[in-house]
């Protein structure tokens, strides 16, 4: 059996491929967290509960409403991200004025929140959700049994940030979206509802949040807590990737999901706190992180 | 002024008698213990606004070292406290020396990331016991003179120690260096060009602020006598957060009353309402972030600087 640095290859494509999949939700993640971030300024904590709530949403659409998933992938970002727009109106709206950390600590107090009505109702203990008849199985790569559900996971949530990306730096409403983050008062001068705007951007990277949410269901238990420790993966990720930077949140969270993966055949240990590591190196030799621009 | 001595008078005259009161000792040494938490964290966003969003990982890690010097090596209490204050100050140290570099919320994010690299150390080491903690860390005497078992003579300890830190952090709000924290919280581009090396003085403040918080989780350990990971979680550096912007960020007294609130409410909600607490708390930061962001120190003070004026 062929093998690097005595780890035997199936288990290094076992593990990158993993790392991929995790990746995959980081990318999601930390797009829609760096969209959130350029153009309101927040720092969104509640991500991670988003993100939970998005997978909570697909369970409880199954169990109780009978919602498939290609239905839930619908219909649960639309929900979640229903329910970021009305937080977006009713409490962050008022925060814009006043320093940035106080939206730092009200989506905090807004993730605790959510954890613990999930946890009243549904316990911590984690739910299994099936993995849909479509995509079950695997394809034999010859050296390693590939799951469909992992590629697919993969494949859409590329799909996903490509299109993303392209309506932000491609289109007039991306345009626009980019002005109002640099000059808001003046976008706002000539005639564009610019408080919609932000309305909408927070409830749409809420939603690729919850979108993430749906694609984890399957692979891994549906739990309250699933986004409490994630989110903080994500913001490193996000730092590493420099605040805001659509890109660098695409690239650094698809890489730092194989450098995780990576880790945990070379050095177990440390495949949980590698990206904090990473996250330290680059703001020592980089400050505005990867893809930032320096102010 | 005359007002203020009043109330630490009552404040002090309180405290002596606290025990005595019918009240549960433990319970009175873990407020102590949280307040004197709140106000190292005070020390810096109080007075240098600077956010931590992970001061848990300075407590815990002070609290795991004491536990594990004073159980497993038969250190004495008090070089098992200054074992663990030396390790949260080392840990301010580099934690600091990262996170100073970025400002605001990238300084929250940065303190939060490497804050849960500590944790993650905490859950996989050995000597910490991983999901199990320390367990029957013994209180030990001071210097083999006094025996700390008792409830009473603990809490007369805890509270000299407490009361040690109020009056030092005072002091450092009060003095030359204080006054340049402050400038630099008003100004910082301002001070930079006054010729200060804002840095320096940032990450100064940074590790006070670690090492007294590590000085408050060895007594917390101490006085309850385990450690767990829920010293170093996240939620623990947000509930220090919430303590003190719900009791007035960037007051003396502020911290002290939103720790004793907060832990309070733990304490009492938790067998009512189970993980309904989490809620609770989650809405009060809420609240307190949306209208009353000065706290209740901040509001008393604002009321009484309005009259006067």
């Amino acid at each position: 059996m062929t093998t690097v640095f005595g780890v035997p290859l199936p288990a290094i494509l076992g593990q990158l491929m993993l790392g991929l999949v995790n990746g995959s939700f980081y990318a999601l993640l930390s797009l829609g967290l760096a969209v959130i971030f350029g153009l309101l300024g927040v720092v969104n904590f509640a991500h991670g509960a988003f993100y939970m709530l998005g997978a909570f949403a697909a369970y409880i659409g199954l169990q109780v409403l009978g919602i498939n998933y290609w239905w839930a992938l619908l219909l649960a970002p639309l929900a979640v991200g229903l329910l970021g727009v009305v937080i977006e109106r009713l409490f962050l709206r008022h925060l814009y004025q006043v320093e940035p950390v106080y939206g730092l600590l009200l989506t905090f107090g807004i993730a605790l929140i959510a954890e613990g009505i999930m946890r009243s109702l549904f316990g911590s203990s984690g739910k299994s959700y099936p993995v849909p008849a479509l995509l079950q199985g695997g394809f034999n790569l010859g050296f390693m049994v590939l799951p469909i559900y992992r590629a697919w996971v993969v494949l859409a949530s590329v799909a996903v940030c490509g299109m993303t990306w392209f309506l932000i730096e491609r289109t007039r409403l991306g345009a626009m979206l980019r002005a109002a983050t640099e000059n808001a008062r003046l976008v706002q001068a000539f005639g564009i509802n610019v408080p919609l705007m932000v309305m909408c951007t927070y409830g749409a990277g809420v939603a690729l949040a919850a979108l993430a949410g749906v694609l984890a269901a399957p692979v891994i238990q549906v739990s309250p807590l699933m986004g409490s420790s994630l989110v903080i993966v994500v913001f490193a990720v996000v730092v590493i990737g420099g605040m805001g930077s659509i890109v660098g949140a695409i690239v650094s969270g698809l890489v730092l999901g194989l450098v995780e993966g990576l880790t945990k055949v070379v050095y177990p240990e440390a495949s949980n706190i590698v990206v904090f590591i990473i996250m330290a190196v680059v703001l020592i030799w980089r400050p505005a992180g990867l893809f930032g621009k320096e102010q | 002024m005359r007002a203020q001595i009043a109330v630490y008078v009552v404040l002090a005259a309180l405290a002596l008698i606290a025990p005595f009161l019918g009240l549960y000792p433990v319970f009175l040494m873990k407020l102590l213990c949280f307040a004197m938490f709140a106000c190292a964290f005070n020390l810096l966003l109080g007075y240098t606004k600077m956010l931590s969003f992970g001061h848990a990982a300075y407590f815990g890690a002070s609290a795991y070292v004491t536990g594990w010097l004073t159980t497993v090596h038969g250190w004495g209490t008090v070089e098992g406290i200054l074992g663990g204050v030396a390790v949260s100050m080392l840990l301010g140290l580099a934690i600091g020396a990262i996170a100073v570099r970025r400002q605001g919320i990238y300084f929250a994010m940065i303190t939060l990331a490497l804050a849960q690299v500590v944790y993650f150390i905490c859950l996989q080491a050995q000597f910490t016991g991983g999901e199990n903690g320390l367990q029957g860390i013994p209180r030990g005497s001071l210097l083999g003179l006094i025996g700390l078992g008792n409830d009473r003579i603990m809490y007369y300890f805890v509270l000299a120690v407490f009361v040690g830190v109020f009056i030092f952090i005072r002091r450092i709000v009060h003095s030359p260096f204080g006054q340049v924290l402050k400038a630099i919280r008003a100004n910082e581009p301002r001070a930079i060009s006054l010729g200060y090396k804002v840095d320096r003085y940032k990450l100064t403040a940074f590790v006070l602020s670690a090492s007294l918080a590590g000085l408050a989780g060895s007594l917390k350990a101490l006085v309850l006598g385990f450690a767990t990971l829920s010293d170093v979680s996240q939620t623990t550096s947000g509930e220090v957060i919430l303590m003190t912007l719900l009791g007035g960020s960037g007051t003396f007294l502020g911290p002290v009353i939103g720790a004793n609130v907060v832990v309070t409410l733990q304490e009492y909600l938790s067998d009512i309402v189970g993980a309904w607490v989490s809620v609770i708390i989650g809405a009060i930061f809420v609240v307190c972030v949306m209208i009353f962001r000065r706290g209740f120190v901040g509001e008393i003070e604002r009321r009484f600087a309005r009259r006067t004026a």
